[in-house]
């Protein structure tokens, strides 16, 4: 079906790391200063490492329940807001609810797969009641998501109760209770690493062999290639895309949750705590062509980025830089696997 | 209530401020989804527009040559669009969302860079037309882009509605197979409404920041696309109900600034997300009867 010649990718992502180079001596910046400093903040040395590893656990649920929803036919492209609406769920269970201190991560993570899940689900529901195209509505409520947040970390009653007064109108909640936090997996002297990289490695497994091992993997395939012939072979089509487009969603609320309770943020709930892990973890997924596994090695590359964009700013070099790259990258990658098709 | 009925005016002129922008991109989203395309990156096509605007306006001194600058720059992001999803077949949101965020990487890269200063295109008022009680000043007193709209809308209409080239078009956006059958190039009418889009999109964004705002901020568009994409929704792809849409947006925002400012209290969040609301119940109610292109959104590829 598809014919891919193997040069192609290379060629166009090194015509896209060329432009972006072009783009930093046009500017005055040194890309080759650029370039040590992505490297360094990526990896140059265990808090560097952990940083980007740190971004890669969100950064892997997002992309692997993307892998899920659009096999099956059902392009989410609202991951941004079911991000947020999981972390909104996420910092309610981990501040109101009374579970036991050790199962408490556990409480927040399943919080927000549950919210977000339901969250992207309505667009199934939407979709099977009035034919409403999912995409379109996924983009929608992505702002609803947005506005919910920014309500939620705006009204006092609802995560703020202990900062009424002068404070109530800071955005963001209160900061979570250290037993809600995502442990760190065993004592390494620098690296931190903590159960959501875990989390995102088990997803990734567990759809890899689902998606291609298994009877439900090969009816959701079945249903993305060809709707009308599943459905003729007796899949149920509306289920099936329902429960993708619902696992997508809460792969992408379990992300929100791993921002939250992780060192990257600060423990509270922010309007902006998704920091374009959504849209981000959308094109792991277009550039692993929907295979679970191969988001893994695309999301650590996307993951090294962001870490090292932090870098960036000491050698003069905007960090906005990263934004540009990783889109020039994506459309490489994908312009070079589909233009000989 | 006397508060508000005494700011109706310059509650209604912000409103249709806010609302511009927004008018002259729906006409080209409008084109661009009769045509097939729903496209994301009309957003894209506003920011990098609104940029050049104003580095246009700063390299030559003219606010009017930075307004103009706005076309192209929108129909390159349109040409890239078309490119990606018709030509290399790439799924259209896809396309757009790494359109709308390219333009955004570049635009907060390059806004470091350099200084862009500020440029502002007049003022004008009508006379007469003006001294109108209550719609006089929000009508006749605008930024003279404003005034563009009154042909570009009914242009736009002829051109979808009335001729020839909006016939194939609508047909690529209703059933490409039976256009292709026919002889219509369903791609190349796709392409070309999306340069359409790209031109009046790219209009939008060059007068949000040499018209309305006279400078440009990072992400100053930040969502109006997706509005501009929520507004065609809401007006059932038929271009007076989407203008429409684009006033009662405008309003809601114009709202959303003014109320604070008179005493009352709004909840903003409630404000800021009504016209998705809208778009959402708009075709939760009427997608049966609402005429929605068939193939919207559908790629078209020719059998071989």
């Amino acid at each position: 079906m598809t014919r891919t010649e193997p040069w192609l990718p290379a060629a166009t992502t090194a015509a896209a790391l060329a432009l972006s180079a072009l783009l930093i001596t046009a500017t005055g910046g040194s890309p080759t200063a650029a370039l040590q400093a992505l490297i360094q903040g990526s990896l140059g040395d265990p808090t560097a490492i952990s940083q980007t590893l740190l971004y890669a656990a969100p950064l892997l649920l997002v992309a692997v329940g993307t892998c899920c929803s659009t096999r099956s036919g059902a392009f989410n492209i609202g991951q941004e807001g079911q991000v947020l609406i999981g972390a909104l769920a996420g910092a309610t269970a981990g501040l109101r609810l009374a579970a036991p201190e050790p199962a408490l991560p556990l409480v927040v993570l399943l919080a927000a797969a549950l919210a977000a899940g339901t969250w992207a689900w309505l667009s199934a529901l939407m979709h099977r009641l009035r034919g409403v195209d999912i995409a379109v509505s996924t983009l929608l409520t992505t702002f609803l998501a947005q506005q919910a947040v920014a309500y939620a970390v705006t009204t006092p009653w609802l995560l703020q109760e202990s900062r009424l007064g002068a404070a109530a109108a800071l955005p963001q909640s209160n900061t979570l209770p250290p037993a809600a936090l995502l442990g760190s997996l065993g004592d390494h002297p620098a690296l931190q690493l903590n159960l959501g990289l875990a989390v995102a490695l088990a997803a990734a497994l567990l759809a890899a062999v689902t998606l291609d091992r298994t009877r439900w993997g090969l009816r959701l395939t079945m249903t993305g290639l060809n709707p009308a012939a599943a459905q003729h072979a007796g899949v149920p089509v509306a289920a099936v895309n329902a429960a993708a487009l619902a696992t997508s969603g809460a792969l992408a609320g379990m992300a929100g949750a791993v921002l939250l309770t992780s060192p990257l943020s600060t423990n509270r709930l922010q309007p902006d705590l998704s920091i374009n892990i959504g849209w981000d973890g959308l094109l792991v997924a277009l550039i692993a062509r929907n295979r679970p596994l191969l988001t893994i090695p695309v999301a650590a590359l996307f993951a090294a980025l962001r870490a090292g964009g932090s870098f960036l700013a000491a050698t003069g070099v905007p960090p906005y830089l990263v934004d540009v790259v990783k889109a020039l990258l994506t459309l490489a990658l994908v312009a070079g696997r589909w233009s000989h098709e | 209530m006397s508060s508000i009925a005494a700011n109706l005016e310059t509650i209604l002129s912000s409103g249709i401020r806010l609302a511009a922008p927004l008018a002259f991109a729906a006409c080209g989203e409008y084109v661009a989804e009769r045509a097939g395309t729903l496209n994301v990156s009309v957003e894209a096509m506003m920011l990098g527009a609104a940029f050049g605007a104003i580095a246009v306006a700063g390299l030559t001194g003219s606010a009017t040559a930075g307004l103009l600058a706005g076309v192209p720059l929108g129909t390159v992001v349109g040409l890239a669009h078309g490119t990606l999803a018709h030509r290399w077949h790439i799924n259209t949101f896809v396309a757009g969302l790494v359109l709308n965020a390219l333009v955004l990487g570049l635009t907060s890269y390059l806004l470091t860079v350099g200084e862009l200063g500020r440029h502002q295109v007049a003022q004008v008022s009508v006379p007469v037309l003006r001294d109108l009680p209550v719609l006089g000043t929000p009508l006749f007193t605008e930024r003279w882009p404003v005034y563009l709209l009154l042909p570009l809308l009914p242009l736009t209409w002829w051109l979808v509605e009335r001729s020839r080239w909006g016939l194939e078009l609508r047909a690529a956006g209703e059933n490409p197979q039976a256009a292709d059958m026919t002889g219509i190039r369903v791609n190349l009418r796709r392409r070309q409404a999306l340069l359409w889009c790209g031109a009046l999109a790219g209009l939008g964004g060059a007068y949000l920041a040499v018209g309305e705002v006279g400078s440009f901020n990072q992400n100053m568009t930040a969502g109006r696309g997706y509005l501009v994409i929520a507004a065609v929704i809401f007006g059932g792809w038929r271009l007076g109900r989407t203008l429409a849409g684009c006033a009662l947006f405008g309003l809601a925002d114009a709202l959303r600034l003014a109320l604070p400012a008179l005493g009352y209290t709004v909840n903003s969040q409630l404000l800021i997300s009504a016209p998705y609301l809208l778009a959402l119940l708009a075709m939760l109610l009427f997608t049966t009867r609402q005429r929605r292109p068939a193939a919207l959104a559908q790629p078209f590829r020719r059998p071989s």
